[in-house]
């Protein structure tokens, strides 16, 4: 077929077709009305209008998470860029594939300050994984397909591109790209063979391994070939806050997550380990507490697609640069034809698992329930229950956040939508909104306090107009929760600024936006309530009053030694 | 690993070869500031091919630290390959132009060190001298502290460029 010429606009859309995207988050303005204008020709692919641009990359955000595909959003210049930074961070701080579109104030205009204008390529340099401005509209295809391309593969990331008004409208010869040609960008996915060699060795040898998993492994949806690697080497596994969903949560290795929040079992297990194998994990310091005290016997094994994670935060034994899933099944598959002696190894691993099994038993998770509170943890539990372990859950940030990773139990990658790296408040609902779009099938639940709710609280007109049925429970402790059990504990209960007073009623809130809201005031309606909040065919809002001075533990003190936990 | 950090701080040239773009000297120098790398001295112009563009980029740091900037320098679309010439064999040059006060009773001194140092006089006016000078650092230092005491009005420094001495 000879090329035709096509506008800007159009050519955006035949990329975006070819790419296979179903959906965009987003929010018009003078600078992309051109892309709108287009956007009423492509029946095929949704619009989900946001009320603040924030909420729009969150959502794709969520979308990407949930659905393991690239999420889509779409702004105008100016203000429309600026309000996308946050989420743009946020998905950069946890590796989620999304391609940002900013409309842009036409070329001629670009570094005079115009009317909307700002320089978000160089406000977005630092947390996108790589970002462009379109000054020609006949580099746009390419463009646009090299954006999603770095997004997706290697270490996923954002990407943002912006396409000043002028591009849009211009027109050229449209033919689709084959082939994506970029000079200097390779991602490593197959792993070394000797590194791995190497890694068995120390495998075999070790008397107290440890796996910790983390994001890459759920990003790789690798769970498969980790729950067989673990079984085989007979290794307990714990996991990061991003890690969860990567490992079967009723299995006896399973220990919980690991750092500040993680379970007295598998902290412990990191001090005490001979040998910890790190997949998919970058060693945060919420993670790792005091890094020089962390692992302090273990020889380490680290595993990542991302070269510059290994040797960042913590000296490695052995370094693996490749793909989680590719990895993982070569590792299986060298250890099948190794023929491990699992008899032997049994007897190596008993003393160690004996210990774990220890450490499980005797400080569990829990909670001190008293009569006529409703305890947030219990709330989740319910949950849990009512929903079968199959909801996909969002969470806000801070002691929501900490208690659903603890007491809701993940089964799949994907089903745990939070903000780990950046710890962006705000985040849960759009995320979920953006997970309910990918999912529709699925109970979509955002866990939220009453102070993050109020970030991005404005999105219950995006739920209803766009019949997004997601669930959103607010703890609600009238506290800025995690901060003010911060004053309480290292700043002698001095609790500055913490303290909301005032709230808006949650329930005439949701009533008003033509939700649904509901409140829980008493321990005995927490589950008739839930119940009727997942039944209900509407965007529900459950106000449930928990005790103002809940904490959540175990707690180790930033800074000190991950064994060191103050535990309830 | 905080330990082992600044013990050894080691002065190092890498050589960047980078797709001749607007904004890639931006990535470099962000990456630089926002992890808190230091940059010593920085050089850039395109290279035979005009795609293509060398950045050579002296820093300093312990192993861990130049380790990671080699990796994040790595990490970026744009770099397509940076070159450690600590450990092979490489040529390294500045150039200086120095504009020196020519008193009448000092020009002979200044042409007897230029001479010596083989530079040259690019440019002469009433009152001053500009020499260009290349050479290593070491050179350039000790040029430059010889003509001191005539008084040295300006100078413009390049910074190291570098080569490996091989192909590598």
């Amino acid at each position: 077929m000879f090329p035709i010429k096509l506008t800007g606009a159009q050519i955006f859309f035949k990329v975006l077709e070819e790419e296979k995207v179903e959906v965009i988050f987003g929010y018009p303005g003078g600078a992309v009305l051109d892309i709108y204008d287009e956007l009423c020709r492509h029946e095929n692919i949704r619009h989900v209008l946001v009320r603040h641009e924030q909420s729009a990359v969150h959502a794709a955000d969520g979308y990407a998470r949930a659905s393991g595909k690239v999420g889509v959003c779409l702004v105008t210049s100016g203000p429309g860029a600026t309000n996308t930074v946050t989420g743009i961070a946020t998905a950069y701080m946890d590796s989620i594939p999304i391609v940002v579109f900013t409309g842009q104030v036409p070329t001629r205009l670009v570094g005079s300050d115009a009317f909307q204008e700002v320089d978000i390529v160089g406000i977005t340099r630092s947390c996108t994984k790589h970002n462009y401005l379109v000054t020609d509209v006949n580099d746009l295809a390419r463009i646009v397909k090299e954006a999603f391309y770095i997004a997706r593969t290697g270490r996923p990331g954002p990407v943002l591109v912006d396409i000043p008004k002028d591009v849009q409208q211009a027109t050229a010869r449209y033919e689709p790209i084959k082939e994506i040609k970029l000079k200097s960008y390779k991602p490593v996915y197959k792993p070394n063979v000797k590194q791995l060699q190497r890694a068995i060795s120390l495998i075999k040898k070790s008397k107290r391994p440890l796996i910790l998993s983390g994001g890459g492994v759920v990003h790789a949806r690798a769970h498969e070939e980790l729950r067989e690697f673990a079984e085989k080497i007979k290794s307990p596994v714990t996991s990061t806050l991003m890690g969860l969903g990567s490992f079967p949560p009723d299995s006896p290795l399973w220990l919980g997550m690991v750092g500040m929040h993680g379970t007295y079992a598998a902290n412990m297990a990191t001090g005490e380990c001979d040998l910890l194998i790190g997949i998919g994990v970058r060693f945060d310091d919420r993670v790792t507490g005091k890094v020089d005290t962390f692992a302090p016997n273990a020889k380490i094994i680290h595993i990542d697609i991302d070269p510059t994670s290994i040797q960042k935060n913590v000296p490695v034994t052995v370094p693996v640069v490749g793909d989680c899933k590719i990895t993982l099944s070569m590792l299986n598959k060298m250890l099948n034809e190794d023929g491990i002696d699992e008899k032997e190894l049994e007897q190596i691993r008993k003393d160690w698992l004996f210990q774990i099994e220890e450490w499980k038993k005797s400080k569990p998770l829990k909670y001190e329930q008293k009569e006529g509170e409703i305890k947030p943890q219990y709330v989740i539990e319910t949950l849990y229950e009512l929903t079968k372990g199959d909801a996909i859950i969002a969470t806000e940030v801070g002691q929501n956040q900490m208690w659903a990773a603890q007491f809701y139990k993940f089964h799949r990658p994907g089903q745990l939508l939070t903000s780990g790296g950046l710890g962006c408040m705000g985040y849960g609902f759009p995320a979920a909104i953006g997970a309910k779009v990918a999912c529709p099938e699925k109970t979509v639940v955002d866990i939220a306090g009453d102070g993050s709710i109020q970030m991005n609280i404005q999105e219950l007109a995006t739920a209803i107009q766009n019949n997004i049925h997601v669930k959103v429970i607010i703890l609600n402790n009238s506290y800025l929760g995690m901060v003010r059990q911060w004053q309480e504990l290292f700043y002698e209960r001095r609790y500055a600024c913490t303290y909301l007073s005032y709230a808006p009623d949650f329930v005439k809130l949701a009533d008003a936006y033509g939700a649904v809201g509901l409140r829980v005031e008493k321990p005995e309606e927490v589950r008739p309530v839930l119940e009727k909040a997942l039944s209900i065919p509407n965007v529900v809002f459950v106000d449930v009053r928990i005790p103002p001075e809940e904490n959540v533990y175990p707690m180790v003190p930033a800074g000190s030694p991950i064994t060191e936990m103050i535990l309830v | 690993m905080a330990k082992e950090r600044n013990e050894k701080e080691q002065k190092h040239i890498f050589s960047l070869l980078v797709e001749n773009q607007p904004g890639v000297l931006a990535r470099i120098a962000g990456l630089f500031s926002a992890r808190g790398y230091n940059i010593e001295s920085l050089c850039v112009a395109p290279t035979v091919d005009p795609e293509i563009s060398r950045v050579s980029l002296v820093t300093t740091g312990d192993e861990f630290i130049l380790e990671q900037i080699k990796k994040q320098l790595n990490k970026l679309i744009n770099v397509v390959k940076v070159y450690d010439y600590t450990q092979i064999p490489y040529v390294q040059r500045d150039l200086a132009l120095v504009k020196v006060r020519a008193k009448p009773e000092h020009r002979a001194e200044i042409l007897r060190i230029v001479d010596i140092f083989r530079s040259r006089v690019v440019d002469v006016s009433p009152d001053y001298y500009t020499v260009e000078i290349t050479g290593d650092e070491d050179k350039i230092e000790a040029f430059l502290k010889l003509l001191r005491p005539m008084g040295i009005k300006e100078i413009a420094r390049t910074g190291p460029v570098a080569l490996a001495r091989e192909l590598v």
